[in-house]
């Protein structure tokens, strides 16, 4: 079995982050992410971001992977990045079982830091299981890495941040979207999103959602209905909309599966997606060495993701025995930039659920 | 309702606009009507017209006369809710973000939508600005008959290729 300084679980924006840290401070690092490419949902992101400058707001996810695996390519062979590895196993001990291809090995660590993300959540409606219905992740993936369309006319579920950028993606790719439904009262994602979707035409219909999909072998139509306040379909409010897609963007869950086989403390918290990592001060799990940032934590933004993974990486290489330079000043900074993404309406969720878990925000 | 459909009110549009007079010369309209964290029109602006400030979730505001209709916050935008106007006799010109191929031509005519996304009124490019600046956001400049000056927002986009 390898023994490894610090490895890093996860490739998206907070696990690299984390890593640059590290590196920064002469650690050694082992980065696995099971996909093909280092990134995250960030692979997939072809639309600018929020933010203020200190985390790239105004470029593209894209670019701003870019950006942060150029800076990796900085440490040479300090760096060892294990793409197609998947960690299947965790034990106590911080020893780690991955999978790669056809091979199963074991790894050891002295610091681990969890970056895994989320996964995405289902909805239950009849038929939900037809050839046509999808998780936005998904038609993402199909669509912008690999070129290919989902469908033609897509009913999209979900007004969250997801399913508006989502909706915004498949009309550039040339697919139309018929309506976006949203079983709450009023739009869950930012109104800018909305409204660039709302003006080329798209119907944005709130108190509504998908009641089945129609079709034989594939969806051939879907039928929605209102929703009361206790978000009961109404009887007699049916429509149905002839699409051959519909695309589910219902929120995300992190992957905190991992990190329990581990015996770290979770809880389940509403506000930040489900079972999320209990954290102390330094972003370190109830298991000494063992860290947690980005969607797993919480489900956020890249933006907060990069932040924390920053945080996450200065604190491990200090506990590491590496001196950082200027540290405190860093995280203090770190932290306010935290505080700030988090300060306005959007963040209030966040600042509850995390509130609810003990964290200082 | 803006924050059931994502059309703002047409009371909520106007506050965003300055006098008829002030759009002799070209200026920013900018429509981000919910506090949200990011600042990049302001970070952007060469003239220090727009100011988020230290907490980075107030609203943009604008000071119209540091404005020079530049349009580079217009590109710079990741939420698209920026545009230039300008009152040019009986016309209105305006600059758009537009990030859809293929690119309408200069000298094309096109169908102009408003915020609710109804086809109003025909316009047409007279330039569009597509370089490594606008980084793949497309600066269209329009022009549409001045009567739909707060109706217009963007041009409408074809399916099916
Ligand atoms: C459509 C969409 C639009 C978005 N728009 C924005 C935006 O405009 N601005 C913004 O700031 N944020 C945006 N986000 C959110 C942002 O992408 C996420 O918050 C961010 O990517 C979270 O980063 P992360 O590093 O925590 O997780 P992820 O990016 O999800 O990365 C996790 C990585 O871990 C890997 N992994 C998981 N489990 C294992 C395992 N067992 N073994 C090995 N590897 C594993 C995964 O393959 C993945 O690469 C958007 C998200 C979506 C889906
Ligand atoms: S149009 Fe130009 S001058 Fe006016 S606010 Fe935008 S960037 Fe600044
Ligand atoms: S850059 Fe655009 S979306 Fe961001 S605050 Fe400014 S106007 Fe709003």
């Amino acid at each position: 079995m390898q023994n490894k300084e610090a490895i890093v679980i996860g490739g998206g924006p907070a696990g690299l982050t984390a890593a640059l840290e590290l590196l920064k401070a002469g650690a050694s690092v082992c980065l696995i992410d099971r996909n093909e490419r280092l990134g995250g949902q960030l692979t997939k992101q072809t639309h600018m971001f929020f933010g203020s400058e200190k985390q790239y707001a105004s470029h593209r996810g894209i670019d701003i992977l870019e950006i942060l695996t150029n800076s990796l390519g900085k440490y040479g062979n300090k760096l060892e990045i294990l793409t197609e590895t998947t960690v299947v196993g965790m034990y106590r001990d911080k020893v780690l079982s991955c999978v790669s291809g056809d091979k199963f090995f074991k790894l050891q660590g002295e610091k681990i830091i969890f970056a895994t993300g989320a996964s995405e959540k289902a909805l239950p409606f009849e038929n939900n299981d037809l050839p046509g219905v999808y998780a936005a992740g998904a038609v993402q993936t199909l669509m912008n890495e690999y070129g290919i369309k989902p469908g033609e006319k897509v009913l999209m579920v979900g007004s969250g941040n997801i399913g508006l950028i989502v909706s915004y993606q498949l009309m550039q790719a040339g697919v139309e979207v018929v309506a976006l439904v949203e079983a709450a009262d009023r739009i869950g994602g930012y109104l800018v999103h909305a409204s660039k979707i709302k003006r080329l035409g798209v119907d944005i219909l709130t108190n509504t959602s998908v009641k089945r999909a129609i079709g034989k072998d594939s969806v051939e139509a879907a039928e929605i209905w209102e929703l009361d306040e206790q978000w009961q379909g109404i009887e007699g409010s049916e429509r149905t909309l002839e699409v051959d897609t519909i695309c589910v963007a219902v929120g995300l869950a992190p992957l905190t599966e991992l990190l329990q086989q581990m015996g770290v403390n979770v809880k389940y918290v509403n506000e930040l997606g489900g079972n999320v990592p209990i954290l102390d001060e330094q972003y370190q799990t109830s298991v000494e060495g063992v860290y947690a940032c980005g969607d797993l934590a919480n489900i956020e933004e890249a933006s907060s993701a990069m932040v924390e993974g920053r945080i996450v990486g200065i604190n491990a290489a200090r506990s590491l025995g590496r001196s950082v330079e200027n540290a405190d000043f860093r995280i203090k900074a770190l932290r306010h930039e935290l505080k700030d993404l988090r300060g306005g309406p959007p963040g209030d969720k966040v600042r509850k659920g995390l509130k609810k878990l003990g964290v200082a925000t | 309702m803006i924050e059931k459909n994502g059309v703002p009110s047409m009371n909520q549009v106007k506050a965003e606009f300055p006098t008829q007079e002030t759009l002799a010369k070209p200026k920013a309209i900018i429509e981000c009507y919910k506090r949200i964290p990011c600042n990049p029109c302001e970070t952007s602006c060469p003239f220090d017209a727009i100011t988020v400030g230290e907490d980075i979730n107030e609203r943009p505001r604008i000071d119209f006369e540091k404005c020079t209709g530049c349009g580079i916050c217009v590109y710079n935008c990741p939420g698209l809710a920026i545009t230039v106007t300008q009152i040019k006799g009986d016309q209105a010109h305006l600059k758009i973000p537009y990030e859809f191929t293929p690119l309408p031509e200069k000298g094309e005519s096109v169908n102009v939508m408003s915020r609710s996304g109804e086809v109003i009124t025909q316009g047409t490019v007279t330039k569009v600005q597509a370089g490594k600046k606008q980084n793949k956001t497309a600066l269209i400049h329009l022009s549409i008959p001045k009567e739909f000056l707060y109706d217009a927002i963007t041009i409408e986009v074809s399916y099916g290729s």
